[in-house]
Formats: structure tokens, sequence, C-alpha cells
């Protein structure tokens, strides 16, 4: 009874109080991100935003959630039921399950694995199969039509991702998120994050993300001036605030890699007294927020691609460049020796 | 290690009940998405293995790339299933056949351990103790020296058949427009605008 309970009970505990520490921080963090783009567009456009329910608008995600969760659930007649209940649920527990493995500062992880980032690449990639089989159950015109647009999109440019992460693994030397982040560290603080030295891939890497989050100016999928809302024209209620906080929660996951892979993770800027009292889960969250707040900045300031250009752009521009950067970066190391060391 | 066998039975009784629906159910869509979740069970029994970097390889490429052109293209052809499963008993004797014969393949390899022992030592590949190497550098270790010339002969192979895709699909068509982003932006403001003096009242 006692192995049980030391070896099976108590690390299930552990870990489930681990992952309510994550999630319920994490769900606060989406509903302000939504009342956070609407204020930072509303600037950006010389509006005031959403300022009337609380202090400065401050309920208003709150509000908005009591308002979806009030509104009728429908299933079209036509649809394939299961399927169409089980889209927005997946897209949801997919934007959940990456943070399993995203270190928060040093040891303040829930799953420190070996291939950590080949998890979140896995999972990233599962997200297009919330939009495709809602927009395949919805049995119904334009859903079907951004289902295919997704398709097409996120495979282009997964490839890209798949090769600046590479490029980063060869500098690290490891699949590990917390190597990736420790071996940031330098006597240059900010200047060793892979942000400067692969500032290119940064670049490419931040675009792909976008695409790869259904975000403007890559939101074809959703597309409302052409397809109404793409995928998600039949959900109402619940099941289209699953794919709203998804979305979102998603956001937030990416911007967590981008900071992982080129942003220094939990590390603070310079290792000088003021700035490493700060604890690392404050860095981390501050170099997500920065992120975060281009991902809103890109979609108040950027008119949404047009397909073929989109297309172009993936396998014409990026993959043929990150490519050609991935040859010079391993280049590089092995011609002056840099390679890192095996543990 | 009771929790452990616990949990690789329901791994295994998953994939294969999602593998006799992928061949059963009767919508193709319905087809691919079982075989998404064998896939996911297949990679969950990886992991039970020790082998973490096969089934997160396993989950990106097979999950991520290639089921999602597979529900692409299932999703937009028109499958009839009730004349596809006319043809059902004429094909029946030829598709069997196969299947036993992949089956006494499977046998045959599968009880080499006591059939022919020596030959199971023989085929071990001489990889570090798990302990010591993580498993995706034991890989590497393997693939990138002892096999290299064969891993390069598989790169090209699937050039090959890339450039072989390409080449089958590519027509050239009269009338098409296409967009050449480097005239767009090499436009001066000379030959695109002309600014006219307009007095009211009348037309250019």
């Amino acid at each position: 009874m006692v192995e049980f309970w030391e070896g099976y009970a108590l690390p299930t505990i552990m870990i489930v109080a681990q992952i309510m520490v994550i999630v319920g921080p994490l769900l606060i963090a989406v509903a302000y991100l939504t009342l956070a783009e609407r204020k930072v567009i509303g600037a950006m456009q010389l509006r005031k935003g959403p300022n009337v329910v609380g202090p400065f608008g401050a309920l208003q995600p709150f509000a908005d959630a009591v308002k979806l969760m009030m509104k009728e659930t429908i299933l079209p007649s036509g649809s394939n039921k299961i399927i169409f209940i089980m889209a927005p649920m997946l897209t949801f527990i997919l934007s959940l399950v990456a943070w399993a493995v995203i270190p928060f500062g040093e040891g303040l992880v829930v799953s420190d694995i070996n291939v950590g980032i080949l998890y979140l690449f896995a999972i990233s990639s599962l997200g297009v199969y919330g939009v495709i089989m809602a927009g395949w159950a919805s049995n119904s015109k334009y859903p079907f039509i951004g289902a295919l647009r997704s398709a097409a999109q996120m495979v282009s440019y997964e490839v890209s991702m798949g090769l600046v992460i590479i490029t980063v693994l060869l500098c690290v030397g490891s699949l590990n998120l917390s190597d990736i982040v420790m071996a940031q560290k330098g006597d240059y603080g900010l200047l060793n994050w892979y942000a400067f030295p692969l500032l290119p891939m940064f670049v490419i890497f931040f675009i792909s993300i976008l695409a790869e989050t259904n975000r403007s100016p890559f939101d074809l999928p959703e597309g409302e001036s052409e397809i109404v809302a793409g995928f998600m024209v039949e959900y109402s209620s619940m099941s289209f605030a699953l794919f709203f906080l998804g979305e979102y929660a998603n956001m937030i996951l990416m911007s967590a890699m981008a900071a992982i892979l080129f942003l220094g993770g939990w590390l603070p800027p310079l290792d000088i007294a003021p700035l490493n009292w700060i604890p690392g889960p404050v860095w981390f969250s501050l170099k997500i927020a920065m992120v975060l707040f281009c991902f809103l900045w890109v979609r108040a300031t950027f008119p949404r691609f047009r397909y073929d250009q989109l297309m172009r752009l993936g396998w014409k521009v990026f993959l043929p460049f990150s490519l050609l950067w991935v040859f010079l970066t391993a280049g590089v190391l092995v011609t002056f020796d840099l390679l890192p060391v095996a543990q | 290690m009771i929790i452990q066998a616990l949990v690789f039975y329901l791994f295994a009784a998953v994939a294969i009940a999602s593998a006799v629906m992928v061949i059963s159910s009767k919508n193709p869509v319905h087809s691919v998405l079982f075989l998404i979740l064998c896939f996911f069970n297949a990679a969950g029994l990886f992991v039970l293995m020790g082998a973490e970097f096969l089934a997160m390889i396993l989950v990106v490429v097979y999950v991520g790339a290639v089921a999602v052109l597979f529900l692409f293209v299932v999703m937009m052809l028109d499958i009839n299933i009730e004349r596809a499963r006319q043809g059902f008993k004429q094909y029946l004797l030829i598709g069997g056949s196969i299947g036993l014969v992949l089956f006494l393949e499977l046998v045959v390899i599968l009880s080499s351990s006591f059939t022919a022992p020596d030959a199971v030592a023989t085929a071990a590949v001489p990889i570090p103790d798990m302990d010591t190497v993580h498993n995706t550098r034991a890989l590497g270790q393997v693939l990138y020296t002892k096999y290299a010339y064969l891993f390069q002969a598989c790169g090209l192979i699937l050039l090959v058949a890339m450039v072989g895709a390409i080449v089958l699909t590519l027509r050239q068509r009269d009338g098409v427009r296409k967009q050449v982003i480097s005239d767009q932006i090499n436009r001066s403001r000379e030959e695109s605008v002309e600014i006219k003096k307009v007095s009211s009242g009348s037309g250019i």
C-alpha cells in the first residue's frame, strides 16, 4: 500500500497540481490576450477599444465568455455530429497539452523530456486537424474551402519551421528545451541569444508561426471578407468559444516557443545585479508578451495575403532560404570547430 | 510495473481496434481518422519501449504531414461506397492470397528466434547501451556512419520521386497570367502614373 502511494498515487497528485498551476494562469492569460488585442488595435487605429465593462474594460473578456455560454448550441442537421463536436475539443486540447514540456525557469517544467522540441513540433503540426475536421464535418461550402486552404497552408509552413528548428538544434546539440535555453547563456548577455547570430531564421520563424496559428496576414482559413468565417461558419456558443480559446492559447504557445528558441527563455538580458534578481518565469513571461505584441501589431498593420502569394512565399522564398541557412550554419560550425560537444 | 503493462495493453488494444475500423468503416474520411488514431497508439508503444525519438518522428511525419495530405485527397474525392463494395467477392481470392503471403512472411521472420537463434545475434545492430546514450544520438551514430551511403541513396530515391511527380503534373498552358514580383517592384513612378491638370467642367 505504501509502495502504491509513493510510487503512483503521490506522483499523480503532484502532476495534477502542476497542471492546474499552469492551465489556470494560461486561461486567464488567454482571456486578457483577447482584451489586449482589442486595446492595442484600438490604439493603433486611434480608437479607445473596449472601455465600458469594469475599469478600463478589464472585465470585458468575462462578459464575452458569459455571453458565449448563454448562446444556443447549434448542430447543423446535415453535419457529421461526432466529428463536428470533436473538432473544437481537439483544437483546445492540443493547445493545452503542449505546455507540459515548456520550461518556465531552471527546473520549472512538468515533464523534462529528451525530445521536448520534437514534441512541441509534433503537437503544433496536429493543430491542422481541428480545422480540417471542422470544415469537413460541417457539410457546408465555406467551411470546406476554409479547411482545404488551412491544410495546404499549414503543411507548407511547417517545412520551413522544421528547418529553422534544425538550425537552432545544430548550435545546441540537444533536443531538450532546458538545454536549448542554457546553451544561450554566455558572457555577452542578450547577444548570446540565437535571435542575434541567427537573425534571418528568427524572422522566418516569426512569419511561419503567424501562418501556423492562422493569424493575420495569413488568416485565409477564416478570411471573413471572402469565405465568411471559414471553418467556423457553422459553429456557435461554446463550440465556437473552444476554437477561439484554442487559437489564442496557440498564439501564446508559439510565442513561448519563439522565446525559448531565440530569446533565451527565462534568462535575464544581462547577468548583472538588478536584472538577475527578477525570477526567471517573469523574464519568460515578458518575452512571450513581447512576441505576442508583435502578433497584434502585424494584425493591425498588414492586409491579408492572396492565396497564391502565400504559397509562393512558403515554397519559393522561405524553403530555399532556410535550407541555405541550414547548410551555412552547419558549414560554419564545422569549419571553425564550434560544434557542441557530446554530453 | 503493472501499470506499464496495463498502459501497453491499452495502446495495443486501441491500435488493433482502430486498424480494424480503418478497413471496415463505411466512410473513407472516418477510415483516415482511425488510421491517425492507430498511428498515435503506435507512437505510444514506441514511448513505452524508450524510443521517444521514433515516436515523435512518427507523429510529425505520418500524422502531421502524410495523413493531412491523405485526408485532403479523400475529402476531395467523391467516393461512392455502394459501388466500391460491388466487386468484393470478385477480388476476395486475389486479395486474400496476398494477405496470406504477407502473413506467412511475418510468421517466418517473427519465429526466427526459435528456428534460427544464430540469425538474431548477427542481425542486432551494435549501438551503445540505452543507459549511456540518448536514443536520438544512438540512432544518429548508426545512421550517419555505418549506413551513410544507404541514407543518401534513400534521399536520392525520394528526390527522383519528387521530380517525377512534378514532371507528370506540370502542364504548360496558354493564357495564364503570372505575377512577376520583380517587375512589380521595379516599376517607376514615370511609367505608372501620369499627372494631368483637369479644369472643372471638362473631361480629359
